[in-house]
């Protein structure tokens, strides 16, 4: 198995990747160029922060127990703590789940953009970690007999629908309903500075799902025979499922964007690689190739249409955080009840191959549960920082822009010679301009 | 002595230069300005969303002459910008009380 440790180590890098910077590019062309700086650091703080608090005690809450007395929520978050007792070899596997920690808490924070205290973000971020995103990988990935949506309920969920997409999508949804509209929003415009950043950034996270989906194999052998057999059998349906999905969903996307608005876009294109890959991520082992497909046209199209929701319902879903990762990866999730095959991962039939409904309602179940456990758990959090340190910068500061207030930077110096563009220290026209003696 | 004032399509900013350069102007100042006339702006659409965008990127070139180039320049300025469609621009002319040419001390028409 000399060859599924390398792939696990390069996957690992891969995951990270999707983070920092694929994800902080993502989101940072989409938001407006006064506070493009903030929506990356989000991302950036957020690896920093998450990485080390995994490593600490959240490898511990998922994998400590074994595989009859695991805990239904978590486990033990002292048993591991720091690793202990983790040998080195083992330390890829902690490596990999720790990225995938990393990521489900960024993505939260496109919902929250031009508004959201970077100091409370600060805090929310371990917060919502250590009680949300922690037992909810325990609940799903860890598959002990015990555990909520993998052990108990059965539902099936390969890569993260559940436990990253779902959870981060509900929890976007409560923390903006908590945190209230931009000032502005939806009458201003706060159309996207740049999205060449964004085109970017969804390709490279095309390109490090791969590390996402295809390093999520679990083995299921008993000698390294099977377990060889398994991983040469499963990567390539992985690959390929992933591969296919997005490009459906391009296709989907743009064309309900053809029809409602009259034009495919390139961020329609950059939506679609995104929606796809969240809704292929639950069912990349489940699904064959037409399977991949159906999901990926469907979740393409079904995300087009449904990131219009915020304007009909009032909430300012910045970045399309609930339209996107919420819906695709419902959307995903419960499909596998319809398209999975008893050759895939899962070995079960679903709907669409004769199995019956019995897998579909797992799934939908395995949904809810997530939905109510992160919405839940996430508006107890957020109602706590709201009214303690608040969630929200000052009405001054969010029309200014948040990179100034928040890190005293802007982004583009758009005027070299007269000081830059944005509000700094600098500048010919009306302030004075600072220059040290050695640059004069 | 006049300032001659354009506001023109952005791509036909170097065919109105070269027509100028032709006839004899030998500087001019140049900004990239945004407005709108009667061509209005124009939508975009982000994830459904429809923006309208009023301001429409141009290019402003003021030119200082004597009395007598303007009306050259004027007509050179029409026909190098022109495309015939909506949106071409405007050019007027103002009058100028002084005008000093820095590093010489040259006043106005010695210094246009």
């Amino acid at each position: 198995m000399d060859g599924y440790y390398a792939f696990m180590l390069i996957a690992t890098a891969l995951v990270l990747m999707m983070t920092v910077p694929a994800l902080a590019l993502f989101y940072g062309g989409m938001s407006r160029s006064k506070s493009v700086l903030n929506m990356m650091m989000m991302s950036y703080i957020a690896a920093a922060i998450v990485g080390i608090l995994y490593v600490a005690v959240g490898w511990s809450m998922g994998w400590s127990g074994d595989v009859a007395s695991g805990g239904t929520f978590f486990a033990s978050p002292f048993d591991m703590l720091w690793l202990k007792d983790v040998a080195t070899e083992g330390y890829v596997s902690v490596m990999f789940q720790m990225t995938f920690a990393i990521i489900t808490v960024a993505l939260i924070s496109g919902a929250v953009a031009d508004r959201m205290k970077f100091s409370a973000w600060v805090v929310f971020v371990p917060l919502w970690a250590l009680l949300c995103y922690f037992p909810m990988a325990h609940m799903v990935f860890s598959c002990t007999e015990d555990s909520l949506i993998c052990g108990r309920i059965g539902a099936q969920d390969y890569a993260g629908g559940t436990a990253v997409h779902i959870n981060a999508g509900v929890a976007a949804l409560v923390l903006v309903l908590l945190l209230g509209k931009r000032i502005g929003w939806p009458k201003d415009q706060m159309r996207p500075h740049n999205l060449t950043l964004t085109m970017l950034g969804a390709g490279l996270l095309w390109f490090g799902w791969y590390g996402f989906n295809v390093g999520s194999i679990v083995f299921t052998g008993t000698t390294d025979e099977e377990n060889l057999a398994q991983f040469f059998s499963e990567t390539g349906r992985t690959f390929a499922n992933t591969t296919l999905a997005t490009m459906a969903a391009i296709l989907g996307w743009l064309l309900i964007e053809r029809l409602m608005h009259g034009k495919a876009t390139s961020l329609g294109a950059a939506s679609g690689i995104v929606a796809g890959l969240v809704a292929i991520t639950p069912a990349a082992g489940a699904v064959d190739i037409e399977g991949a497909v159906a999901i990926g046209v469907i979740a393409g199209a079904v995300c087009a249409w449904a990131v219009g929701l915020k304007y009909k319902l009032g909430y300012d879903d910045s970045l399309d955080v609930v339209g996107v990762h919420l819906v695709g990866g419902i959307v995903g999730t419960v499909l596998i009840g319809v398209f999975s095959t008893s050759d895939g991962a899962g070995g079960i039939d679903g709907l669409l191959y004769g199995g019956g409904a019995g897998s579909l309602g797992d799934q939908v179940l395995g949904v809810l549960v997530a939905v109510v456990f992160s919405g839940v758990v996430t508006a107890i959090i957020a109602l706590a920082i709201k009214f303690t340190m608040g969630l929200r910068i000052d009405e001054e500061d969010e029309v200014e822009g948040i990179d100034l207030a928040a890190h005293g930077e802007t982004a583009y110096d758009l005027h070299t010679g007269m000081g830059g563009g944005g509000g700094g220290k600098t500048g010919v026209l009306g302030t004075q301009p600072v220059v040290t003696e050695g640059a004069r | 002595m006049k300032l001659v004032t354009a506001v023109i399509k952005p791509h036909k900013w170097e065919d109105v230069r070269m027509a100028l350069e032709s006839v004899g102007v030998t500087g001019m100042t140049v900004s990239e300005v945004s407005g709108y006339g009667r061509q209005k702006g124009h939508t975009e659409v982000y994830r459904g969303a429809e923006y309208d965008v009023a301001l429409v990127p141009k290019i402003r070139l003021e030119v200082v002459v004597g009395d007598e180039d303007v009306e050259t320049i004027v007509s050179t300025i029409q026909t190098s910008a022109s495309t015939g469609r909506i949106g071409d621009g405007k050019v007027w002319v103002s009058p100028l009380d002084s005008v000093l040419r820095v590093r010489t001390g040259d006043r106005d028409d010695a210094a246009i």
